[in-house]
């Protein structure tokens, strides 16, 4: 049963510096072959695994580009089918007019994920690393693309791994503590048990943590921009966005209803939101958009707190400050071309930055200030990283057996009970990264313990 | 030349503890039954130790009884010493164990089995096993041709049994009787192929050559409780067990001779438990090990020989002598009968299913330690799965087939027709993962009905079951709806058991949830108690105390049965599934697992080959659809 042979752009989209067409399946070698030619004259059929030639990538008897295809044989490719990969000089045009090529000459064009169902059916990846490269496809920024990385070199299975093995010792203690009641075992102590609860634990907190940070860089950040009306709030969403998005006016009440945006400022990717602007109002309409706005502050993680810094503060924007949560805001004060009749003094607790949105002045400080306030600056790209909702949810759900667990165990309660809880934890995790419980606990019990008639 | 011996339903081959478990059941399910043995007198016979029961074991036995096994009434009958293990461990691994006197436990079984109507006992050795279209045939050593519609094996030790002691083997069976020689031939003519494991025993030592004032004494509990839900009256306790210690001076003796044990020298081919090493293994695995503990057991009221548990050996006779004599309080011993190694034939139970049928040939079942396991609880709970299966099957009905969630025989079988073993499989409370449910305090409510209705248990049994139930539960709800005010001596009392005092009133059944807090700790705060036996107190305070441990083992029971409701056909050609791992496929080829729940079982199959034969059930429930 042969399946088709896919092909697909495996480059992010954009200006990179290289583009890669991978084809993968059992005629991958033999399609790559008739739109590649070597400057050596050496046909790809005829090279083994995990080597490459130089080239020409040719269609319609046209040269498209110079390439690099490099011949990966199954099982040993990143599919576990055969593979060529077909480097090329980056930028859409190019790399699309090699893909082209490639399908002119018999490939099917890829599902998204295809080749990475493909390398997952193949028993290439397990299930972490399978929904990590998901992710990579739809990577957004580069930052995102580092931790994606990361996870996929098996830092997220190696922290997985090490809770794992620290909640299988406890198991295999318990079941050698029940199942051997008669024989000597001096190794099993409650300090133990304890310590490695706590550990297990710990880590699995750890682990879950990573979540929100890796979402903010998954997802990109909800962020609100608010403000009392006319104080900028549209300028400073098209500055960010550089483009003319919100309609810009000098009357008042302009925007009202909520505008949204994703952009990249730097490595951070914001999807923005627009306000209106919140006063006391009698239009109808108006205040619709005001309420919408207000909403849109509690539901975003962020929130861009536009003032008008040429102007002393009045009361619809003493009003707005009541709104906000320092920890979440980012006060930016608009118009500093204006002049300045506010003071950061008017803002405490609050971070504040000085911009004109008009003039563009003040970016690099703000770009600065939303890595502060949203903890990208505090994250190891390098760090494990829980990367989907999936995930998350299972190592929560471990770490609330194993709380359960280190409850029971502290309450007094019966080894058994504290055992099943531990186990619970065990086939979360398990189930995670892709792993099954067989004869794990029972193999444990019998390496490190000596016990038996 | 063969003669004619007549035609039977059901043949069981070897009378164990598994071969007895299943001549009994198929008996009593009214099928003619005959069941042969290499020597009579070792019907039911208990070559190592003199035990029934131990962690998870006794749950089997417990078990065994509810649904209508013999084991536990012969147990309770012959019992010297009992104890329930784990107390203070929680409800969950709570075990009995009871020392058994095993001369009398063999002729109370073998007697068992003479007075069951509709089961003929015979001493012989089957030869050989064919099928032709009258049915099995089991053809003995002297010519006798049985004609059986289903055949049991439960060849235990026997099948090309090899003895090892140091340097000296020989073939032969457990306990100086013959091993079973040509059967092995028949099978693997029947196309079963057929691997060698080992096991072993320690020494018996003559009493009165031991110096208990250097030993530590073990005492049986105060208070008894049967293994049979059917004994009437609680055995009692009539001997103590004793501990020592090994220590360097048995170290030494044996890593200087380690060259002459079979194992290590590699003459042993056999693949031994590893729940149940030599001394020899235990000192040279666990190098750092101080000490290694064992236990001295009488085999029985009539004799003075001591059972070493905890000191098996395959090194030569005279080295055994030295390690014994460097324990103390062995100094002088004399040894009665050495330990030594056996070596055995048996299958891979995959080849198995749940019934204990052999997947290839209808009509054959396996059960004991020819199917790799090893223990007689064990055999015990596969001889009377295979003796309801194999007469069921004669009688036209679906096979009983017990669940994981609902047994730890149910795990035990599929554990082995599963995963299949790589040593001799031993139970253990840790490979259930409902362990919470599996209690040996509610074997009667998890399989007596299932007994009854099968026909093992009989009615009157089977009404003192629901009768005890009910006060069960009447008893819990009454506790659930009775409040305690708080008052100077409860909360005297509470303190002093180290809980917080009352301020307001309180549910007796809350109080007892505390972990502190037992029910019998609450009887004079309680006037409304009615006076209940002491099990079915012990089961109200489990199944309040656990309660809530109780309903999430229930929930992943409820997950793994929506698995389990996922059939594979059986027919399924696992080399035409896309995307299956090639090791998945032979491995799902082997096993052909009944359901989607029994394949994420199997090792070698990865979750990723589990949502690809999801997505081919499905693709094929569509297809079908269409």
């Amino acid at each position: 049963m042969a399946e088709r042979t896919i092909a697909a752009i495996s480059t992010p989209s954009g200006e990179g510096g290289i583009g890669v067409i991978r084809i993968s399946g059992s005629e991958a070698i033999r399609i790559a072959d008739r739109v590649f030619k070597s400057a050596s004259g050496k046909e790809l059929t005829a090279l083994s695994g995990y080597s490459a030639l130089f080239g020409h990538v040719i269609h319609n008897d046209e040269i498209v580009d110079e390439a690099v295809a490099t011949v990966f044989l199954a099982p040993k490719s990143y599919t576990g089918e055969d593979v060529c990969e077909l480097s090329c000089h980056g930028g859409g045009y190019v790399t699309k007019a090699v893909l082209r090529a490639v399908l002119s000459a018999g490939a099917t064009l890829a599902q998204p994920g295809e080749f990475t169902k493909r390398a997952f059916l193949n028993g290439k990846l397990d299930l972490t690393e399978a929904e990590s490269v998901m992710g990579l496809i739809a990577a957004k920024s580069r930052e995102e693309l580092r931790l994606q990385l990361a996870a996929k070199m098996g830092r997220t299975s190696k922290e997985i791994a090490d809770i794992e093995s620290t909640l299988l010792e406890l198991s295999a203690d318990f079941a050698a503590y029940s199942d051997f009641p008669d024989e000597d075992l001096e190794e099993l102590s409650p300090e133990n048990f304890s310590r490695l609860l706590k550990k297990a634990r710990q880590g699995l907190e750890g682990l879950i943590s990573t979540y929100d940070s890796g979402r903010v860089l998954r997802e990109g950040i909800k962020t609100a921009i608010v403000g009392k009306p006319n104080v900028g709030k549209s300028t400073l969403m098209n500055l960010l966005s550089k483009e003319e998005r919100s309609i810009v006016t000098d009357v008042a009440g302009t925007t009202r209803d909520v505008i949204e945006n994703t952009v990249n400022i730097g490595s951070i990717t914001l999807i923005l939101a627009d306000t209106a602007g919140i006063r006391a109002t009698e239009d109808l309409v108006e205040e619709v958009g005001v309420r919408l706005a207000k909403d849109r502050i509690g539901s975003s993680q962020l929130t861009l707190a536009v003032f008008d810094c040429s102007s002393p503060l009045d009361a619809d924007d003493r009003d707005i400050l009541t709104l906000l949560d320092p920890a979440t805001t980012l006060v930016v004060l608009n118009k500093s071309d204006k002049g300045q009749m506010v003071s950061e003094a008017d803002f405490t607790d609050f971070t504040t930055v000085l911009i004109s949105a008009k003039q563009g002045s003040g970016a690099d400080e703000l770009e600065k200030a939303i890595a502060n306030i949203s903890g990208i600056s505090r994250l190891d790209p390098a760090a494990a990283v829980l990367l989907s909702e999936r995930q998350r949810d299972l190592a929560t759900q471990a770490l609330s057996a194993a709380v359960e667990a280190e409850n029971l165990l502290n309450a007094g309660y019966t080894l058994d009970a504290v055992g099943v809880c531990v186990d619970e934890a065990l086939t979360h995790l398990y189930t995670l990264d892709g792993k099954r419980v067989t004869n794990e606990v029972a193999d444990e019990v019998f390496r490190r313990f000596c016990v038996g008639k | 030349m063969n003669y004619d011996a007549g035609k039977f339903d059901v043949a069981v081959i070897g009378a164990g503890h598994a071969g007895i478990e299943a001549a009994l059941a198929a008996a009593r399910l009214g099928q003619r039954t005959v069941m042969f043995c290499i020597n009579l007198d070792s019907v039911g016979n208990m070559p190592c130790n003199p035990s029934i029961g131990g962690t998870a074991k006794g749950h089997l036995v417990r078990e065994l009884d509810a649904l209508g096994g013999e084991m536990g009434v012969a147990a309770d009958k012959t019992t010297l010493q009992s104890r329930m293990l784990n107390l203070g461990k929680g409800p969950a691994v709570h075990s009995l164990r009871a020392q058994i006197d095993r001369k009398a436990y063999t002729a109370l079984m073998k007697h068992t089995v003479e007075l069951q109507e509709n089961l003929i006992l015979k001493q012989a050795e089957v030869v050989d096993l064919t099928k032709n279209k009258d049915g099995w045939h089991c053809i003995t050593r002297l010519g006798a041709d049985y004609t059986c519609k289903t055949v049991i094996l439960a060849t235990g030790t026997f099948l090309a049994g090899k003895i090892f002691v140091g340097e000296v083997n020989y073939s032969g069976g457990p306990d100086g009787l013959f091993a079973a020689q040509g059967l092995s031939a028949a099978l693997e003519r029947l196309n079963i192929p057929l691997r060698r494991f080992k096991t072993g025993t320690p020494a018996r030592v003559l009493r009165s050559s031991i110096d208990f004032s250097k030993l530590e004494v073990q005492e049986g509990d105060k208070q008894i409780i049967p293994f049979s839900y059917r004994s009437e009256k609680a055995p009692e306790n009539s001997v103590v067990c004793h501990i020592s210690y090994t220590g360097d001076e048995v170290k030494e003796v044996i890593l200087k001779n380690i060259h002459r044990s079979p194992l290590y020298s590699g003459v042993i081919e056999g693949v031994g438990p590893r729940y149940c090493p030599s001394i020899e293994d235990k000192i040279m695995r666990f190098a750092d090990k101080k000490r290694h503990q064992l236990f001295i057991e009488p085999c029985g009221a009539d004799t003075e020989e001591m059972y070493l548990q905890g000191m098996s050996s395959s090194l030569p006779e005279e080295v055994q002598i030295a390690i014994y004599h460097a324990i103390p309080g062995l100094e002088n011993a004399q040894i009665m009968r050495n330990a030594y190694a056996i070596e055995y034939d048996c299958v891979d139970p995959i080849m198995l299913n749940h019934s204990l049928e052999f997947k290839d040939h209808k009509g054959l079942y396996g059960a004991g330690q020819f199917n790799g396991s090893s223990g007689y609880e064990e055999a015990a709970a596969q001889g009377l799965v295979a003796g309801i299966n194999a007469a069921r099957s004669n009688m036209g009905l679906e096979p009983l087939v017990l669940s994981r969630a609902s047994s730890y025989i149910g795990t035990l079988i599929d554990d082995l027709v599963t995963k299949g073993c790589s040593d001799p499989y031993r139970m253990m409370t840790s490979r259930s993962e409902y362990r919470l449910l599996l209690r040996q305090d509610n074997a009667d409510e998890r399989m007596m009905p299932i007994g009854y209705e099968i026909g093992l248990i009989d009615e009157k049994t089977y009404m003192a079951f629901l009768d005890r139930k009910e006060t069960k539960e009447r008893e819990i709800y009454r506790l659930r709806h009775s409040t305690v005010a708080p008052s100077e001596k409860i909360n005297a009392r509470l303190e002093a058991l180290g809980t917080t005092p009352l301020s307001t009133g309180i549910k007796l059944s809350e109080l007892i949830k505390r972990p502190e807090v037992s029910y019998f700790d609450l009887a004079e705060f309680d006037p409304c108690r009615p006076d209940l036996p002491y099990e079915v107190c012990c089961k109200v305070e489990t199944e309040i105390k656990y309660e809530g441990y109780i309903a999430r083992q229930q929930a992943q029971v409820e997950d793994m049965l929506k698995l389990e409701k996922r059939k594979l056909p059986r027919d399924t050609d696992y080399s035409l599934i896309e995307g299956l791992r090639l090791e998945a496929r032979e491995k799902l080829d082997r096993v052909r697992p009944e359901s989607i729940g029994q394949a994420s079982r199997i090792s070698g199959v990865s979750p990723s080959d589990v949502s690809v034969l999801n997505i081919w059930l499905e693709k094929k429930r569509r297809e079908e659809k269409q």
